[in-house]
């Protein structure tokens, strides 16, 4: 009679919503150790039974929730997946090939076709990576505006990844609701880059230009709107009975699972994992300013949806404080031999157009040498490997993309779990194919 | 001209006029769908065909009607042709025994007898349930038919589904035909009569719940979309149809969201009576109408508001809570009248 009652509560409640409870008590549930982890995992993975009829479907590259290209042939008894057979390169345009042939300035535009959700990360990662290889120093204000785009971006990230991983979950309202959300944020980034997705902002040595006018108080209306927002994003997922039942205990990924398959961001994070390249491996301005990394326990679904959700939160905060302690001085280093001059300099003194010459053509001065540099990109750590023969442009550059390894992670996440289940645990770990196939 | 004469032209008016009636219903239904979930996502849904866009399902049947007949190599063609109509078909069906009106009393019309009904059957509940399964029939043999994976999956999540919840559903409906002492709808409705709180919704206010549930199952709509779940199986047993077929399906979604509104408002509240008495002077059709068109803003607003269920969820729902639950509210009832009377 008990279990009735629950399920009837079940059925009736996602129309009354608010169903699961407050927030408190969840706050204050016992962190689970990693074999208890380990053990419900075990738990939520069905069972295969001998000798069924495995029937063979090819999910993608054109399927509505595959998001971008990827294509994974999935073995089915029934609903449930017995295994998975991804395939990347759909997209594969060859991008660190193209990168040896050009100077390390052109190959900033190319970056920002990585991850297209998040442009400016991956030009900010780039440009960290050169300048550790030619150890130029940032100015100050240059690293706070690159720290205010980077988030930026993770908040167009995030949002959009909320609305899709929602609508593949049944329900294509929200995703507008988190369409016209984003739309603030990508206003906020045409104004301060002139572009809404393919950003190419970060310059070697700072970015392509000063704050413009108005720019600040924009912002500031944005990020004090935006927590709000997730409130109400919150008051309507979290509390909702049936994205808890639809979210909890699946797709449960362990931190060890996590280490094995090179699986990072808020995936790790929501495995319990407090790494965060902006607090463990400061770059930019995220040494200057305070805030808290989003750290879950659970490693599911549920709680992959809570780490982004705080993040969108901390990186409110990351911005209003760069804001408010945003430095005066040039945005970008000066320096003959490295940086390309001021546009408009260029046309007016002979010393700027000679240096805008050599730097478009031969390329900025690098010495010989290797380097990698990771980046707190919103996926997840977007890593740059360059290894430079001393010439303008590089021998040979490597992205370490997260959803390269986000893809590749699939088989062991849904193994044992339900069709319906792989496509919400498919978003939840945020692939973009652009990223992932380079 | 003698009454039997009359009765059979006005049964031939009727039977013409009613399933055009429902036509062009549907036709507004699915510009009023997309007009509310675009209310409902901050957009503006259709707007360019006709005044405030009203006429975009014309645009999309010419679209569709114009579209090229694609049949896949592969596909049992003689099963994929036939599977829309199965579907179709059974959809105006249960209309004919459906009372829109006042039903026998004396001449209203010419002086001649009107009955608001194509036929005053006997058993019309027994054929709502009947013909409602052969619309099964038609989902699952086009999963079937189509020669894909994807649309077998989806026909055989659309059998299992619609097969558990019309248990629930024939469950929850003897309740109201004991409350009646009828199978026939127009017994049914008489039952009813007064004001609002004769109504059969009160009395059996959980038999009527369960089989608001059990009909969204049965009408493949949110939170039970599983078998066409676009996220998962691109689009379920409709995946290789194209053109007018897949109007075909389309349409007949409406019609029987139409239908099953109408059934709905049939059984629990009071079908074209008035809630109140002193509102008889308005006709019945007008208060039908309302009330189907009620029902169907509620399918909408559930559909563009809530999340899809799992399919293991979906099963354990149908047969570990609706079931138990409508045949206890049987045993009560029969116990109940009974006891009553």
């Amino acid at each position: 009679m008990k279990d009735l009652l629950q399920n009837v509560r079940q059925v009736v409640m996602p129309l009354l919503a608010d169903a699961h409870g407050p927030d408190e008590a969840r706050e204050e549930a016992p962190r689970p150790t990693l074999e208890e982890l380990k053990a419900r995992k075990a738990r939520s993975r069905q069972p295969l039974e001998v000798g069924s009829e495995v029937i063979t479907v090819s999910m993608g590259p054109q399927h509505p929730s595959m998001h971008g290209v990827y294509r994974a042939e999935l073995d089915l008894d029934g609903e449930i997946i017995v295994d998975v057979r991804p395939e990347v390169g759909n997209l594969h345009r060859g991008v660190e090939k193209l990168c040896e042939e050009r100077t390390y300035h052109q190959i900033i535009p190319i970056t920002d076709r990585l991850d297209y959700i998040a442009g400016f990360a991956m030009n900010h990662g780039y440009c960290e990576a050169v300048e550790k290889l030619m150890d130029l120093e940032v100015p100050a204000r240059g690293r706070y505006i690159r720290t205010i785009a980077s988030e930026l971006c993770r908040l167009s990230n995030h949002i959009l990844w909320l609305g899709v991983h929602i609508m593949d979950l049944g329900t294509q309202t929200f995703f507008c609701i988190c369409f016209r959300d984003r739309e603030y944020v990508l206003d906020l980034l045409e104004m301060l880059t002139g572009a809404r997705l393919t950003h190419s902002f970060a310059r070697l040595g700072g970015v392509a230009k000063d704050l413009p006018d108005g720019f600040e108080h924009r912002c500031r209306k944005a990020i004090e709107f935006l927590p709000k927002r997730v409130a109400e994003y919150e008051r309507i997922i979290k509390h909702n009975r049936i994205y808890y039942k639809r979210a909890k205990n699946v797709g449960i990924f362990t931190s060890e699972d996590c280490f094995a398959w090179r699986v990072t961001g808020p995936a790790l994070r929501a495995a319990g994992v407090p790494r965060d390249l902006r607090k463990d491996d400061p770059y930019a301005a995220y040494d200057e300013v305070d805030f808290e990394v989003a750290v879950e326990y659970n490693a599911d679904v549920y709680d992959r949806f809570l780490v982004r959700m705080k993040e969108i939160r901390e990186s409110c905060k990351i911005i209003e404080q760069c804001l408010d302690n945003m430095p005066a001085g040039p945005f970008v280093a000066r320096d003959i031999t490295r940086t390309l001059p001021l546009k408009s300099d260029v046309m007016r003194d002979s010393a700027s157009m000679i240096q805008d010459f050599y730097q478009v053509f031969k390329g900025p001065a690098v010495p010989k040498g290797e380097v990698y540099r990771a980046t707190e990109a919103p996926k997840g750590e977007m890593g740059v490997y360059i290894r430079s023969e001393g010439a303008g442009r590089p021998a040979r550059i490597r992205f370490t993309t997260p959803s390269f390894y986000h893809g590749q992670a699939l088989p062991p996440l849904v193994r044992g779990e339900m069709v319906s289940d792989m496509v919400a645990i498919f978003a939840s770990i945020d692939v973009v194919l652009g990223d992932c196939d380079r | 001209m003698s009454d039997p004469i009359a009765q059979l032209i006005f049964l031939i008016i009727k039977a013409i006029l009613l399933p055009v009636i429902i036509v062009m219903m549907v036709a507004f239904i699915i510009f009023f769908e997309r007009k509310f979930a675009g209310f409902f996502q901050g957009r503006v849904g259709p707007t360019y065909l006709g005044p405030w866009g009203s006429f975009q399902s014309f645009g999309d049947i010419f679209k569709l009607l114009s579209k090229e007949d694609l049949i896949p190599d592969k596909a049992d063609k003689p099963v994929f042709r036939m599977a829309p109509y199965l579907i179709f078909i059974p959809a105006f069906l249960v209309m004919a025994v459906l009372p829109f009106g006042p039903v026998g009393g004396e001449a209203n019309l010419f002086g001649y007898r009107f009955d608001y009904v194509i036929a005053n059957f006997d058993a019309a509940l027994v054929l709502f349930l009947a013909v409602g399964a052969i619309s099964v029939y038609g989902v699952v043999l086009a999963g079937w038919s189509s020669n894909s994976n994807f649309s077998l999956i989806g026909g055989l999540r659309a059998g299992a589904q619609m097969v558990s919840y019309e248990l629930a559903m024939g469950f929850s409906v003897v309740g109201v035909m004991l409350m009646a002492n009828s199978m026939s709808f127009v017994d049914i409705v008489n039952g009813q009569a007064g004001n609002f709180w004769n109504w059969y919704f009160i009395p059996q206010v959980v038999g009527g719940v369960i089989f608001f549930i059990a009909t969204l199952a049965e009408l493949n709509r949110t939170p039970f979309d599983l078998a066409e779940a676009e996220q998962e199986l691109v689009a379920g047993y409709l995946t290789e149809y194209s053109g007018m077929r897949w109007g075909l399906f389309l349409f007949a979604e409406y019609v029987n969201m139409v239908v099953i509104s109408a059934i709905m408002s049939t059984l629990y509240f009071g079908g074209w009576r008035a809630p109140l008495e002193v509102l008889d002077f308005i006709p019945g059709p007008i208060w039908l109408f309302i009330k189907i068109a009620a029902f169907i803003f509620l399918y909408m607003w559930i559909r563009w508001t809530i999340f899809r269920y799992r399919y293991n969820q979906l099963m354990s729902i149908g047969w570990k809570v609706l079931l138990p639950l409508s045949i206890l509210n049987l045993a009560v009832t029969a116990v109940v009248i009974a006891i009553v009377g």
